[in-house]
């Protein structure tokens, strides 16, 4: 009954300590490098990269909350069909809710959607983490998780589709437009070379300032 | 035929799985350091998705359509390739040793793999038959092979060349790929 006590005073700091971990110093995709599928095919736009940071942000919690509920009563062997099961039910339900509510986004996300089942990210939190750790760390640290991803998944989109339109479009609202570029945009940016040009520059930043704390 | 021509080309060349759909990445950044483990992954890939393409073409076509139940296609499609992985494995240790140490330890990394998921929901997708969507996994396994092997053998070259601090390693594997995803989009007029 006094450990149960003391669990709980220490839980609202560890909460934003594993909250803060995923979004920062483990970042899925500039530090980790995970879960690279989805993030170059689905950051043509900054609207695309927020639906899928909100879908993989509902499959991490409910996928992480479940399978912590049911870290004790999986048998050691089979756990990785059932995180996977577990997860793809998830993956299910966000993609009939899509399909129903928001049909634009779902059809821009098209097979990635479906994709998220096989994010690493998603796999890894409940290998690593959800399998060994009470119910509501595993929902903080799958939450930092899912905004570390949905965070490098809005720096990645913004830089494309400023560049490779020349303006900037969120659920239909026009923000703002450059001069000279929306008139002559540098289009390739929102193409496949694009992709991989942004993510490159952007992992040697992320290096580049790693490099110079060190020094 | 000319249908089962364009899909083949349109998968190997166009539509590449790596350089414009960006599927299956984990296995090219990780696999093509060397032009030997480049070749036995890539082949292993496109084993898995043959065989993936017509185990789920055969569920989808025979059995989720004509029950209506297509949405389910998710969790279906995953329990399958993840059992034919564990299949494939246990025959080719069986069967032929050589083969099994070349891809053995390839195979389980291809079960969440998403050229192979990816390959199967684009069948769904386009509601492709059978023999369409055989056609379909060897062109993306093609693919996905021919750009692993391009990958490596630049990458082999790369390593000797002086690459800045902070761009070495991944970065520019990325700005590689870049390169030859700009290249491949010449052939885009070629359908």
């Amino acid at each position: 009954m006094e450990s149960q006590e003391l669990k709980e005073k220490v839980s609202a700091k560890k909460f934003v300590q594993e909250l803060a971990k995923g979004i920062i110093l483990t970042n899925p995709v500039f530090v980790l490098v995970l879960g690279l599928c989805p993030t170059l095919a689905v950051t043509t736009s900054v609207n695309n990269a927020l639906g899928m940071g909100a879908g993989v942000i509902f499959v991490l919690l409910g996928s992480n909350l479940i399978i912590s509920i049911i870290r004790k009563v999986t048998p050691v062997m089979v756990r990785i069909p059932v995180f996977i099961v577990v997860i793809a039910s998830f993956v299910t339900i966000l993609s009939l809710v899509f399909e129903a509510y928001i049909p634009p986004l779902y059809e821009s996300l098209g097979i990635y959607l479906p994709l998220i089942v096989v994010n690493c990210i998603i796999l890894g939190r409940a290998e690593v983490f959800a399998s060994k750790n009470p119910i509501i760390y595993s929902i903080a640290d799958g939450l930092g998780a899912g905004l570390g991803f949905t965070l490098s998944l809005i720096i990645i989109s913004f830089l494309r589709e400023v560049l490779g339109t020349g303006s900037l479009v969120i659920f239909g609202k026009h923000l703002f437009s450059i001069p000279v570029l929306s008139s002559s945009p540098l289009s390739v940016f929102i193409m496949p070379p694009g992709a991989f040009i942004i993510i490159a520059l952007l992992m040697a930043f992320f290096r580049l300032i790693g490099v110079l704390k060190n020094e | 035929m000319n249908s089962l021509l364009t899909i083949f080309l349109s998968l190997v060349l166009i539509n590449n799985f790596i350089l414009s759909k960006f599927l299956g990445l984990c296995p090219f950044f990780g696999v093509s350091k060397k032009l030997s483990n480049a070749i036995s992954m890539g082949a292993a890939v496109t084993l898995v998705m043959l065989l993936a393409s017509i185990a789920t073409g055969i569920i989808y076509n025979y059995i989720l359509i004509p029950y209506k139940i297509q949405f389910m296609n998710i969790i279906i499609y995953i329990l399958v390739i993840a059992a034919l992985v564990q299949i494939v494995e246990i025959v080719i240790k069986r069967t032929n040793i050589l083969l099994y140490n070349a891809l053995g330890i390839y195979l389980p990394l291809i079960t969440t793999n998403c050229a192979v998921l990816g390959i199967t929901l684009i069948n769904a997708q386009n509601n492709y038959s059978l023999l369409q969507s055989i056609v379909s996994a060897l062109g993306g396994g093609l693919g996905f092979t021919l750009m692993l092997i391009i990958m490596s053998a630049i990458r082999e070259r790369n390593e000797l060349a002086d690459t800045p601090k902070s761009m070495k390693g991944l970065p520019i594997a990325f700005i590689i790929a870049a390169l030859l995803s700009l290249a491949f989009m010449g052939f885009n007029g070629l359908l």
